[in-house]
């Protein structure tokens, strides 16, 4: 595929700001041994883009730890590969703060490529997509930005702000864009996944800062509903975009489920770091139920319907109900948990009794010693 | 500038392996799968690099493939290196014609010129079907510090067992003076791991007079060390007190797997000091349903368990199906066993299916154990009894 991704790592932090406190929103740990920005990675190389820029903001060592030369995606190349793209210190926007001043900072990685399409993509959205099938529609529709969205009742999605509702004709085309509109019913969400010609995007770059834009929903992409032929394509199977703690919470949980699991993990692979960790061990004590379970975990007690990261140890007589424990948790003998979101190298001693509600999962943070 | 390296290692892989039957069909023993997620090479490999050796010659002769595509280009155990790394070599053809390789020396002896390059001082000899965690980089220091010209790690066998060993018979200083190979009677417990360290020059100088020798079998073990022994080289024992399993036959290869599992396994692989490294397939983690119950297990990501699994290991992608019953067994990659099936006592290889109601294996007092090799399948309600070797549908 003639194309390079762009990927933004940082968009979004505070809608969770519990678990990118220390990371950015693309090494939110999630199912078990994955990291948000797997799922985005894994689509640009499985749709046979071998050229990402990965543009970072802030808190981002998490992020450059985790995928490092890109290697485990198979991004570490001598044509194409992974790009850090960390902000770049022009003198008027030391930190940027919006999508169009990110991509201005990507000025020169853009103007050093060749690929003659762009794909951009944001971290905080867990599906299966293919981008070569998307640029197949948006040659056949000669379009010239692609948008991918999704079918949500409007009463799913009010809590969040900003989003962007596109309308469209019978063939496709988007007539409007407008932002959190206050229609009923069914709407159709912006993803924030386009796909346009990379020279395209470097025109509208150096419009919209010719013009003093900031916003590139906003400013570029509603001001050109007219002007531009604008394309939609819909994803139609498991879509998810984190937006707070709570959503965290609930759609990992909706990986117990095969039928999601079969979608996102069995149609393509999702490529993540690999760390050697030995297989799971159970004890002749251990009782679990409708949980997923990573490497190197040591289970003597009892798990129903959670998550285990890696490395998790579980104690003897220990209860670990509708919970997420992430990486290196430790817990004593004769715990207590249910509900509980449990973040990297947590350590629960002996007896202890937690519990938080499934609408409201109560969080520890990272190396806390409960 | 001249490279040099202080040891580098060479690894003995072509060994056919025809005792574990139906797993070495198609791939060679050092790549027969181990304790749920590893190979058997992994060991021997990591042991390397966790030893600080970062030249590796792989000798592979049966059925390379699998092999040689696993070991790559070395990069999950950082052996892809610029200087170094880990090589893969096979018998080739050269202007005085081609062989295969002979014997364990043989093999050495035909890549003297690789170990040459790296212009080694010392030069270690390996084998791919031992499962242990070593620290090579103790021994090498014993070799150097008690100045041998070759050292053999050995290993405290029950007397009983010894005389299925070759035996080395030692000074109070660990000097061997003599060997005996498989003896009657055994005058120690000492047997020989069948790792050595060579100084590089007396390697070379052996293996280019044991290759002239008429009648030798080209064998470290039968040939080279006691010609050595008797023309008064310095040969030390170097005694190793870890966890250490030849697994070439069934038998021990099931043991070892079962000395993962138990509240403090007798062989532990977690260790963070000593990790051993593997090729991963990326997978998403196994999955426990409601009515599945798993205790006293090992069981690694890709799995999908809706029944009973007890005392087993399982590998990557295994599906066992609501119903299914995994008791005592060991499962390779990519294992099927649908519902209602019992399997208890086996080893089952790559992919194979076990249908519904199959049983396969069972409990014998002289705990016999079933095999399935890779790709079988076991057709709905068939009986596989204990201790049968299966190497065609049934």
């Amino acid at each position: 595929m003639n194309a390079l991704g762009l990927v933004f790592s940082n968009i979004h932090d505070n809608n969770v700001p519990e678990l990118t406190q220390d990371r950015t929103m693309g090494s939110i740990p999630f199912c078990g041994r994955y990291r948000l920005i797997d799922f985005a990675l894994s689509n640009l190389v499985n749709s046979g883009i071998m050229k990402v820029g990965l543009i970072t903001k802030s808190n981002y060592q998490s992020l450059m730890d985790h995928v490092g030369s890109g290697k485990d995606w198979d991004l570490a190349r001598r044509r194409g590969g992974l790009h850090i793209l960390p902000p770049f210190g022009l003198k008027e926007n030391v930190l940027y703060n919006t999508r169009l001043e990110a991509l201005r900072g990507a000025k020169n990685f853009l103007a050093r490529s060749d690929e003659e399409y762009v794909v951009m993509t944001d971290c905080d959205n867990v599906c299966t997509l293919n981008f070569d099938k998307i640029l197949q529609e948006h040659i056949a529709k000669n379009a010239d930005i692609t948008l991918v969205y999704i079918k949500r009742d409007s009463s799913e999605v009010k809590e969040v702000q900003n989003k962007m509702v596109v309308g469209l004709e019978d063939n496709g085309r988007v007539n409007a864009i407008s932002f959190s509109p206050r229609t009923q019913g069914e709407i159709n969400l912006y993803t924030n996944v386009c796909l346009l010609k990379r020279t395209l995007l470097q025109t509208l770059i150096a419009d919209a800062f010719s013009h003093g834009y900031s916003h590139f929903g906003k400013d570029v992409l509603v001001r050109n509903v007219n002007n531009l032929r604008i394309f939609a394509h819909e994803h139609k199977g498991y879509y998810v975009a984190l937006n707070s703690l709570q959503s965290y919470y609930s759609e990992s949980l909706k990986f117990l489920d095969r039928s999601v699991r079969d979608e996102i993990f069995r149609k393509v692979d999702v490529y993540t770091k690999v760390k050697d960790s030995a297989p799971t061990r159970y004890g002749a004590n251990a009782v679990v139920k409708n949980s997923l379970i990573a490497d190197g975990c040591v289970i003597e007690g009892t798990v129903e319907n959670s998550i285990i990261f890696r490395g998790v140890k579980i104690g003897r007589g220990t209860v670990v109900k509708n919970s997420i424990l992430m990486q290196g948790t430790i817990t004593g003998e004769n715990v207590t948990l249910n509900a509980i979101v449990a973040d990297k190298n947590v350590v629960v001693k002996d007896r202890r009794v937690l519990s938080g509600c499934e609408t409201h999962p109560f969080y520890i943070s990272k190396n806390i010693i409960v | 500038m001249i490279y040099k390296k202080k040891c580098m290692a060479m690894l003995l892989a072509g060994g056919q392996g025809s005792r574990l039957y139906a797993l070495t069909n198609k791939i060679a023993k050092p790549a027969v799968s181990f304790g749920g997620k590893y190979r058997i090479i992994d060991f021997p490999l990591s042991n390397c690099v966790n030893s600080g050796i970062d030249t590796v010659g792989v000798l592979t002769q049966y059925q390379p493939l699998i092999l040689n595509e696993y070991i790559g280009n070395g990069q999950p155990w950082d052996l892809d290196r610029n200087f170094g790394g880990v090589h893969i070599l096979s018998p080739y053809q050269a202007k005085e014609g081609s062989e295969w390789f002979k014997g364990t020396a043989n093999a050495i002896y035909q890549n003297l010129y690789f170990i040459k390059r790296y212009n080694p001082e010392h030069v270690l000899i390996l084998s791919g079907d031992h499962i242990y965690k070593m620290d090579y980089s103790k021994m090498l220091d014993h070799h150097i510090r008690t100045n041998a010209d070759c050292t053999i790690a050995a290993f405290k066998v029950p007397m009983e067992e010894a005389s299925r060993f070759g035996i080395l018979n030692v000074k109070e200083d660990g000097e061997i003076y003599e060997f005996e190979e498989k003896p009657k009677q055994p005058k120690s417990d000492l047997a020989s791991m069948g790792i050595y360290i060579f100084k590089a020059e007396k390697l070379y100088k052996y293996l280019e007079e044991d290759e002239k020798l008429q009648g030798s079998r080209n064998d470290f073990g039968g040939d080279v060390l006691p010609r050595m022994l008797s023309l008064g080289e310095k040969m030390m024992s170097y005694e190793f007190y870890g966890y250490w399993k030849d697994v070439g036959t069934i038998s021990s290869l099931y043991d070892a797997n079962m000395d993962l599992l138990g509240d403090t396994p007798n062989f532990q692989v977690d260790e963070k000091s000593w990790i051993i490294r593997s090729r991963n397939p990326i997978e998403p983690p196994h999955y426990i349903s409601d009515n599945a119950r798993v205790v006293n297990s090992a069981i690694i990501s890709g799995c999908e368990i809706y029944g009973t699994v007890e005392n087993s290991v399982l590998s990557h992608n295994v599906e066992v199906e609501e119903g299914a019953i995994v008791r005592n067994s060991i499962i390779f990659s990519g294992v099927k066993i649908k519902s209602g099936a019992v399997v208890e006592n086996s080893i089952i290889a790559e992919d194979a299916v076990i249908e519904k109601n199959a049983v396969v294996g069972g409990v014998t007092e002289d705990r016999k154990i079933a095999v399935i090799g890779g790709g079988i399948t076991v057709s709905e309600g068939k009986t596989v009894e204990p201790g049968a070797m299966v190497e065609k549908d049934v």
